[in-house]
């Protein structure tokens, strides 16, 4: 049932309409509690589209095997997704920097409180992020050390490669997971991919999880798959790759590999010169899992992460 | 006067980057202005210009007390204003929401942490800052409730209003927050306009700075003693809020006094030229924001009042 979350007007002749398609059980079935998987805070962060859709298929193709309410939130910022741009369109703000809202704020204000309203009772807020356009993630969750307790046993059930604690960025105080999480509702962040594309392999994977969590909470009767143990993993267990100089960074090595201190991970070149500035490299043995795809690099930008003394897994 | 570079960076395809400073006087760093963090902040440049002007013109005449120092820097964030974006043009990142910023992250951070570093001594900081909602302020001076704030100080600028606001989850990354954890007693000075130059007001502010800085002493300067300060918490603002979309026609000019239940403002149907609101004060008071954009959400905020404040 699709419905309307919040709504107003804008300046001319259109709605902003904040909508989620709620899935129930079945007539006759116990509803045992809810899930609401969110995403499209980031207008420019697409990964989380497949994921909704693929959700709703495969919930729909065995929807007598479900035990519980689904609420699927595609695009909480649609105004940034009808425009391809992360933040508010002329406000220019990060929605995800907004929460919990204000009932008494500006339009916006009202509109992020009315999500938050419409999320409070749910057993868990899963909410789906795509990277940005720079750089590209593997799948993973991100928590904030204040609700680690609380979201660490969630997110272990996701069919995620990842569970970063503190992330700063993204668990920021006035983000959507962590206002939720103050609220009493435990929620947390999904990352993976990258901005402005869609990867059905990490979409599937993680529906996989969401469904496996649902599993768990008794809500989801229909076919659970194994998932993977995620790694935990802290600020001090990664080692950071960022632009020492501004230019064109040209990656020679592939994300999601291993690789060792002093492998070459790219170039950072100068279209002017046709020189090389300088060569990118590991600073240790580990897993790259996060790599740069947004070739323009000022000092300073990231360039990937290598998630120190994992090894390959040997076949 | 010395000029002196703050920060810089190289850029791929564009001139250095370079945080300029002017400083006047020698010795202990005593106040810091500071200008434009966003590339919409016009009136903030125009406004450190004539600071500028006028403190070169007092350092000839050697009013700037001995073993002071005073820094103005004119602008931060010049790169976004030369390409029309409000924000670091490269990755959209708002570096007044990246303090105290890390030498070792993201660009934006690196220019916020560069920046703090090289003003963090000094004993007051004024920023020319602007706000989120799109508008006219009346002239007021705002600091964040940090348990430092000093609003006593703040009223030394004789401007109408002191604003303090509790920081919200948002604010702990902004420069005023930040300035004043460093001890600095940071004070952030909006005037009613951004994006235009509004000279009457450019000028209230720069006398304001004077009058601060003289009441401080570190300058020697005559100047009008300004306003007593009214000391207003965000919090006990009278928001008023359209209830439909369309054309904003304003009836009111910020500053100005108005009744309960005066009309403030209408709401034009932008297809059928029907007024569908007429927006009318749910209080007496003094008109302290005020929206001019000609267009309007529902739900927007159009006017915030000084509740029961009279001229």
């Amino acid at each position: 049932m699709i419905e309307n979350v919040t709504k107003a007007a804008l300046y001319v002749h259109e709605n902003l309409v904040i909508r989620r398609n709620r899935i129930c059980p079945e007539h006759g079935y116990e509803d045992r509690g809810r899930i609401c998987v969110v995403t499209g805070a980031h207008g420019d962060e697409l990964e989380g589209q497949f994921v909704c859709y693929e959700l709703i298929r495969r919930i729909n193709a065995e929807k007598e095997k479900l035990r519980g309410t689904v609420d699927i939130y595609p695009a909480l910022n649609p105004l940034g997704m009808d425009t391809g741009v992360r933040t508010v369109p002329i406000m220019d703000m990060d929605l995800n920097h907004m929460f919990p809202g204000q009932k008494d704020g500006t339009m916006m204000d009202k509109v992020i409180a009315s999500i938050v309203d419409s999320l409070k009772g749910a057993e868990v807020v899963i909410d789906v992020h795509a990277s940005d356009t720079f750089v590209k993630e593997i799948p993973q969750a991100r928590i904030s050390e204040e609700f680690e307790d609380m979201m660490v046993p969630y997110a272990k059930q996701l069919n995620i490669d990842l569970i970063w604690i503190n992330a700063a960025t993204t668990v920021h105080e006035s983000s959507l997971a962590s206002s939720m999480c103050k609220l009493g509702v435990p929620a947390l962040i999904m990352e993976m991919g990258l901005g402005n594309r869609i990867n059905r392999e990490y979409g599937e994977q993680v529906v996989d999880g969401i469904l496996h969590l649902m599993h768990k909470l008794c809500l989801w009767e229909g076919e659970d798959i194994p998932v993977k143990e995620p790694r935990i993993i802290r600020n001090d267990d990664i080692s950071f790759i960022r632009a020492s100089e501004s230019g064109i960074f040209m990656p020679l090595a592939e994300n999601d590999t291993f690789v060792t201190k002093g492998t070459v991970l790219g170039e950072m070149i100068d279209p002017l010169l046709g020189e090389v500035i300088y060569q990118v490299k590991a600073k240790c043995d580990g897993r790259l899992f996060t790599l740069r795809e947004h070739p323009l690099a000022y000092e300073g930008a990231l360039i990937g992460r290598i998630l120190k003394e994992e090894k390959e897994k040997s076949s | 006067m010395k000029e002196q570079i703050i920060f810089s960076m190289k850029a791929p395809y564009r001139e250095d980057f370079q945080i300029k400073g002017y400083s006047f006087g020698k010795g202990m760093k005593s106040a810091c202005i500071l200008g434009p963090i966003r590339g919409n902040e016009v009136q903030q440049l125009y406004i450190c210009s004539q600071l500028i002007k006028a403190l070169r013109e007092l350092e000839k005449n050697g009013c700037i007390t001995n073993n002071k120092e005073i820094l103005v820097i004119p602008c931060i964030n010049y790169y976004s204003m030369n390409v029309g974006r409000k924000f670091w043009p490269v990755d959209n990142t708002d570096i007044n929401r990246m303090f105290p910023g890390n030498e070792e992250e993201s660009t934006s951070s690196r220019i916020a942490s560069g920046l703090l570093k090289a003003i963090k001594d000094y004993s007051y900081g004024i920023q020319f800052a602007s706000f989120y909602l799109n508008g006219e302020f009346v002239p007021h001076v705002r600091m964040m409730e940090t348990g430092y704030q000093n609003t006593s100080l703040a009223n030394l600028f004789g401007l109408p209003y002191v604003v303090v606001r509790k920081p919200q989850p948002i604010d702990t990354k902004t420069l005023n927050f930040n300035w004043q954890n460093e001890m600095t007693a940071a004070f952030s000075v909006y005037t009613n306009s951004n994006d235009q130059v509004d000279e009457k007001s450019a000028k209230q502010a720069v006398a304001a700075v004077l009058r601060f800085l003289t009441r401080m002493g570190l300058i020697k300067y005559e100047s009008h003693s300004g306003y007593i300060s009214h000391i207003i918490l965000e919090e006990d603002l009278s928001n008023v809020s359209s209830m439909k979309s369309g054309i904003f026609k304003r009836l009111i000019e910020t500053g100005q006094e108005v009744r309960y239940g005066q009309e403030l403002g209408y709401v034009i149907d932008p297809f059928l030229g029907d007024v569908v609101e007429t927006i009318v004060a749910d209080t007496e008071g003094i008109v302290f924001f005020s929206h001019t954009e000609p267009l309007v959400n529902e739900g927007d905020i159009v006017y915030r009042l000084i509740h029961r404040l009279h001229e």
